[in-house]
């Protein structure tokens, strides 16, 4: 089930990553997953068990120190737990900053911070600063800031943990939208066993540290996804097979 | 496919702006303690003190008329040149002051930047705050030459600290998500440094400069004290000569003419503040 041999159409591919920190801790254990083009895959597992550290090595903020993770390195989102806007510049100019840091043109990254700013649904507030946001909105600013570059595998890190369940669920379907829009990659953590099957393609169950992948869900439900597919009974049937892999997980 | 825009930020609404605006009880609260400062002033220089001694605080009415309406009596009594030494050591303050912002700040990038360099250099610093810069008025004026390097060198060394510790602590406040957004793209040291940490900076730089503005006026007037010489001399030698000959009006008037100007530079540099940071910057008062 976790021996998946990365297909070469894979845009992100773990092959039996592990993870041992330098005081000793060992992280992750013999991970190997891939994603594919179009292909949106969640992992769940109890706090702490390295799913953060996943996306940490995709994106080479920490080098695993076994088995290999291939990537495009150049073409990567990252969305933090929180929003990370920088306070004393604008939405708009958030938004810019990362083409900015890719040293586009002023005129180009301009254009391109609008056209995201109109994809997330914040045209009104381009000249607002983060301090007088919401904590969607200030979400939203750091979704279109990661979409600038059009990259192909986006990685969220729990993006909408700390937001009331309202906001989460209009946002995870703005996820989608962009999700099916733009066509990327993406790999989601998070603790939402609902938002997990409500968003992905794939669930993926972690253990407890060391953590290794101990069960994989395909998520059989076409997109797009409506809002009451959470009160269908077979979306209840795989939330609930999910919570009993995830038990499993804490054990 | 079409994009359908959800318009869902017209239903999660924008905090409204909540900043400090100017009121009339702005000026009540210092407008009572002015009062009562005049208050205690008549009392000290009619009651308080020794008939024999009233010289030396003379009243407020008399200050007035004996310092500041007065232009000028003999070479030194009067308004104009007590005006003159305040512009001679205003001048010494402010360029002291550019040189302690443009080195202070400069030392604060470089210990920003190496845990090391930062270890090294803190011991000393807090050794040059901490010294008594007047005792070491004679080594001073062994070392170098001329009245005007002196004086600067004392406002440096007074007006450091602050400037350095703010910039440093304000350096490092970065997030570390915030950070790791600027690995991901790559961005080099000098990047981080000015789209990242210097902006995080500001609040803080901003409370260092206003710090390091009132000691640098403080550094001037004293380094006037032990550095001087002929014709127009700083406002601190001019209130070290009204205290020798007992002139209390002049001496009081000096003195009075010296605070403003450190509250002068104060307000300014929170001006300058509230126009850099106002609009980003939050202020949380807790009620």
């Amino acid at each position: 089930m976790s021996e998946v041999p990365a297909s070469s159409s894979a845009l992100l591919s773990f092959n039996n990553v592990s993870m041992t920190f330098d005081e000793g801790t060992k992280a992750l254990d013999n991970v190997s997953l891939s994603i594919n083009a179009g292909e949106f895959v969640t992992v769940v597992g109890p706090s702490g068990c390295g799913k953060s550290t996943l996306l940490r090595i995709a994106s080479n903020l920490e080098a695993n120190t076994g088995g290999t993770c291939t990537i495009d390195r150049n073409s990567i989102g990252y969305v933090f737990q929180d929003a990370t806007l920088m306070p004393w510049r604008t939405v708009a100019r958030n938004v810019e900053l990362i083409a900015e840091l890719h040293k586009l043109p002023k005129s180009d990254r301009q254009k391109l911070a609008a056209e995201a700013i109109e994809l997330v649904g914040l045209n009104g507030f381009e000249d607002k600063y983060p301090r007088q946001l919401s904590g969607g909105m200030r979400m939203r600013a750091s979704l279109a800031r990661s979409l600038v570059m059009k990259p192909k595998v986006f990685l969220f890190d729990e993006p909408f943990g700390a937001l009331d369940e309202i906001t989460r669920e209009r946002l995870n379907d703005e996820l989608l939208r962009l999700f099916q829009h733009e066509g990327f990659a993406g790999l989601f953590i998070t603790h939402s066993i609902t938002e997990a099957v409500y968003m992905s393609t794939k669930v993926l169950v972690m253990s407890a540290r060391p953590g290794k992948i101990i069960a994989s869900f395909d998520v059989p439900f076409a997109y797009p996804r409506s809002h009451d597919l959470r009160y269908e009974p077979e979306f209840g049937e795989l939330c609930g097979k999910i919570s009993h892999a995830l038990r499993g997980a804490h054990e | 496919m079409s994009t359908t825009n959800v318009t869902s930020s017209s239903i999660e609404e924008v905090i409204p702006d909540k900043r400090d605006q100017f009121s009339l009880t702005d000026y009540i609260g210092p407008a009572i303690v002015f009062m009562a400062f005049i208050g205690i002033w008549y009392l000290f220089s009619t009651v308080v003190l020794p008939e024999q001694k009233r010289f030396l605080l003379p009243t407020p009415h008399k200050v007035i008329s004996e310092g500041f309406f007065v232009w000028r009596s003999g070479e030194r009594r009067g308004l104009q040149p007590i005006l003159l030494s305040l512009w001679d050591s205003a001048k010494i303050a402010l360029m002291g002051l550019s040189i302690t912002i443009v080195v202070g700040m400069s030392l604060a990038v470089l210990m920003s930047s190496s845990r090391w360099l930062e270890r090294a250099t803190w011991p000393y610093l807090v050794a040059v705050q901490s010294a008594p810069v007047l005792a070491l008025t004679p080594l001073i004026r062994a070392l170098i030459d001329g009245t005007q390097t002196q004086r600067l060198l004392v406002v440096v060394l007074i007006a450091m600290f602050p400037i350095v510790s703010n910039t440093l602590f304000g350096l490092l406040s970065a997030d570390k998500s915030q950070h790791e957004l600027f690995t991901l793209q790559g961005a080099s040291k000098w990047t981080r440094l000015v789209k990242l940490q210097f902006p995080a900076a500001l609040p803080n730089i901003f409370v260092g400069l206003r710090i390091s503005a009132g000691l640098a006026v403080i550094g001037a007037v004293v380094g006037d004290f032990y550095f001087r010489q002929g014709g127009v001399v700083g406002i601190g030698a001019q209130i070290d000569v009204y205290r020798n000959r007992l002139w209390g009006a002049e001496l009081i008037t000096a003195i009075i003419l010296a605070s403003s100007l450190g509250l002068v530079v104060f307000l300014f540099f929170g001006w300058v503040s509230r126009r850099a940071i106002g609009k980003w910057h939050i202020i949380n008062r807790g009620h």
